[in-house]
């Protein structure tokens, strides 16, 4: 079968679905779906439907994206646009189906919004709400639309229809398409991917490779995984475009293995790639042969470095390697090889389906098209979100996100990862791309986006963060071997209330030599975190050092915890809880916390019933409470 | 209690004998052609199915890939995936992505090794349970987040934490 006979035939499938006359019911059943309850809600589905003898098509779709709406379902009745509906427990659904299904109440107090044509009254179109409002869906633009697991949504959607004319393209015009689109690497360091395949392009050389990097490692990141689990199609169809331009007969996906359902997603993908002719040998009846092979990474951060790849799917330990040699020229076992992130291929897809000038119409001068965040942390509305570059962080923070939560303030926003760094409220107003990020010490990174609010301690994140990468660093450079322990060893002092005059200076002195002294981007941008908590936040390290004090009560060796007098009703619950026996009291006493017992584990806080809220958290200044248990009636 | 005494508990419970082993390894090598590109998923297939590195495994690899043993040893020691010493039958892995941390994954941690009686890294003398953190989970969105064998549990709180638990029947 040639290709336009399959996409025939996909499109009739599509056509014969969409007018079955039944309703559709889209489930999302990526990862975080499924943790928040996905399947539960689909079990609920399907009784009901049967329960009630309703005939609907159910399809489970991948991440659309609204995290925080999880469990989430698309209800689309013949004739109606699609209703999606949020947060929901089996016995929502179960009203839902009722109500909507077998009556006509789209249950307006319960619908997050619609989507495609028309209109229902009371319920706003899902596409208009300030989370998707300001989002350009390039690579996620089939994600919670299609079924993963069938080719033929992908190809009704315009799937492979970008590589059927790169095949009548010659190689280099496909990379002058890439390069016109001014697309850079999605995987963190934003280099230019026409450039970087004309390298690779122009080695000499019969055999060379491609390799999807799918090792999505930094905390607090998960885009990948997201379009992986949701449109893998969309990846694969990017690779063998890059593929055929480059000149490559054989391609990796190296993919954390603890990304399962995405492997899983992958594998049924090729099976069915195979047999639509789309891999293999003589691709659409051309004289293009690919094959492609998964790798499953075996947990080490380092592996997201090009070089530390190469060598980790060639058996070895990943450590990195310095370059030149660069892949381009000597990449997987000593051959030309050319690495492009998940993000970056599902563009490069998109980009040959629609244009480059298409491509190119978003975004900045210089940071061109859109990028996906996976929005994060303190923030209203968690979730996986694609926008134009250049857009202000306030837009995606306040917009997108909704804001923080619990009337809490804003304090810092961690972009990039490990590798990347906290930025203060004063970039709230700066356009997200490169080149405006790298200019405030931090980096786009893969997408990480992680919101801080006035509970988090700046310094304990710098310190969290080089726990990471100290743990991770694969040691062969001493400076990221032993400095990132040195810069450790300083930050918890300084969090243990042991810091010293100095330790400022000496962690950016520190800085400055693993920076310097590191072969590859690990070490490179392992300071990032500390460099720029001290650039934004040095008050917070000047507390913790000169007043051992925490102003965001999080460090546990500096902060104590006491009960007020004046609030406590003696009801006991505190004592009854606390692990280390630390509260004395008695019924209808002032209870009292004896600090040299107390583990500081916060318990007591917990549990004290709001109506008293009499366990108080303190950081630098003395306790001012009993030392001995009064009765309640004395205190005044 | 220590490491070095979980460790040896375990060590004893479920050793399996040195032929058992080997006839096990074999079979999962026949469906491999010997080169060193092979060396990490023959290497996460022998884990998957003892769960872990049995040293008699990795010996039996390094024939079958030719290479030394101590490249074996050392790229089993390399990656966070390979374990060298049995685990127990429930893996438990705490998240400690940034997004667990900052809505109190280190809370999560704390509870669990109360619950269990065991730090990270450690499995209970019965090898009933191992306790894992992961880098990140990828599910964020729902942080701070637990997984319980490959259940994922998100939006953890400590009650959560012994709800979970105690129906895998502990206290």
């Amino acid at each position: 079968m040639n290709f336009e006979e399959i996409k025939k035939q996909a499109m009739s499938n599509w056509e014969a679905m969409q007018n079955s006359g039944k309703a559709r019911i889209l489930i999302g059943t990526g990862t975080c779906g499924i943790a928040a309850g996905a399947e539960d809600i689909l079990e609920t589905l399907r009784e009901e439907l049967g329960k009630n003898s309703i005939e609907a098509d159910i399809i489970q779709v991948g991440c659309i994206g609204l995290c925080y709406a999880e469990p989430l379902v698309e209800i689309v009745k013949p004739g109606m646009p699609g209703v999606f509906y949020g947060n929901l427990t089996p016995e929502l659904m179960a009203e839902i189906v009722r109500d909507y299904l077998t009556a006509d109440n789209p249950r307006p107090d319960l619908a997050l919004g619609t989507r495609g044509e028309g209109t229902i009254n009371g319920i706003p179109r899902l596409f208009d709400l300030p989370v998707l409002k300001p989002q350009v869906r390039i690579a996620l633009r089939n994600c919670g639309n299609i079924d993963p697991t069938d080719i033929h949504h992908y190809i009704a959607n315009g799937g492979y229809e970008g590589l059927s004319e790169v095949l009548r393209m010659k190689p280099q015009e496909v990379i002058d398409e890439v390069k016109k689109s001014g697309l850079r690497g999605r995987g963190g360091a934003g280099f230019p991917t026409g450039l970087k395949w004309q390298f690779c392009h122009d080695s000499p050389g019969t055999q060379k490779y491609i390799v999807c990097n799918a090792d999505e490692g930094d905390p607090g990141a998960f885009m990948d995984r997201a379009v992986l689990e949701g449109d893998p199609h969309a990846v694969l169809e990017g690779m063998l475009i890059g593929a055929y331009a480059i000149g490559a007969s054989e391609g990796y996906i190296y993919i954390r293995a603890e990304y399962p359902l995405a492997i899983q997603r992958l594998r049924t993908a090729l099976e069915q790639m195979e047999k639509c002719g789309l891999l293999g040998d003589n691709i659409m009846g051309s004289s293009f042969s690919f094959h492609i092979k998964i790798k499953e990474g075996a947990g080490a951060f380092v592996c997201g470095e090009e070089t530390a790849l190469m060598a980790s799917i060639e058996g070895n330990r990943g450590m990195p390697r310095s370059r030149p040699p660069f892949p381009a020229q000597s990449g997987l076992w000593g051959k030309p090889t050319n690495i492009n992130n998940v993000e970056t291929w599902a563009d490069v897809s998109a980009i040959l389906q629609k244009g480059s000038g298409w491509y190119a119409s978003y975004g900045t001068e210089k940071s061109k098209g859109t990028k996906t965040f996976s929005l994060v942390g303190k923030v209203m509305r968690t979730g996986l979100i694609e926008v134009p570059m250049g857009i202000p962080m306030r837009e995606i923070i306040y917009g997108i996100g909704g804001g923080i939560p619990d009337g809490k303030n804003f304090k810092a926003v961690q972009t990039g990862g490990p590798s990347g760094g906290c930025l203060s409220a004063s970039f709230l107003d700066s356009p997200v791309d490169y080149e405006s990020l790298a200019s405030a010490g931090s980096i786009v990174g893969s997408g990480g986006m992680v919101v801080m609010d006035e509970d988090s301690c700046m310094v304990d994140v710098a310190r969290y963060f080089l726990t990471f990468t100290q743990l991770e660093s694969c040691g062969k450079c001493i400076q990221c071997r032993w400095g990132t322990k040195q810069m450790l060893d300083i930050l918890e002092d300084i969090v243990s209330g042991r810091g010293r005059d100095g330790d400022i200076e000496l962690l950016l002195e520190l800085s400055e030599a693993v920076k310097n002294g590191s072969l590859c981007a690990l070490g490179g941008t392992a300071p990032n975190p500390v460099l720029t908590t001290i650039r934004y936040f040095r008050d917070e390290y000047e507390a913790h050092i000169s007043e051992k004090r925490c102003p965001a009560l999080v460090c546990k060796a500096l902060v104590s915890y006491y009960i007020d007098s004046e609030k406590c009703q003696g009801c006991g619950i505190c004592a009854r809880a606390c692990p280390a026996e630390a509260i004395k009291g008695g019924k209808r006493m002032v209870h009292v916390i004896e600090q040299d017992k107390c583990t500081k584990c916060g318990t007591c806080l917990d549990v004290c019933p709001a109506k008293f809220s009499a366990v108080v958290k303190i950081s630098g200044e003395p306790v001012v409470a009993p030392t001995e248990p009064v009765p309640v009636d004395s205190k005044a | 209690m220590s490491i070095a005494e979980v460790t040896q508990n375990t060590h004893t419970v479920v050793q399996e004998d040195e032929e058992t082993v080997t006839t096990r390894v074999d079979e999962i090598l026949a469906s491999y052609t010997g080169v060193k590109a092979e060396l990490i998923p023959i290497l996460q297939q022998v884990q998957q199915a003892f769960g872990y590195l049995p040293e008699e495994a990795m010996s039996r690899i390094a024939q079958f890939v030719e290479v030394p043993e101590c490249t074996v040893f050392g790229v089993a020691t390399f990656y966070a995936q390979f374990k060298l010493v049995p685990t127990g039958r429930n893996i438990i892995k705490v998240c400690r992505g940034t997004g667990c941390y900052v809505k109190g994954a280190p809370r999560i941690l704390e509870e669990t090794e109360k619950i269990l009686g065991i730090k990270d890294g450690e499995t209970t003398p019965d090898l009933e349970y191992t306790l894992e953190t992961v880098a990140c989970f990828g599910s964020c969105a729902l942080a701070p987040v637990m997984v319980v064998n490959d259940k994922v549990y998100g939006s953890m709180t400590t009650d959560k934490v012994k709800k979970i638990l105690d129906r895998k029947g502990r206290h």
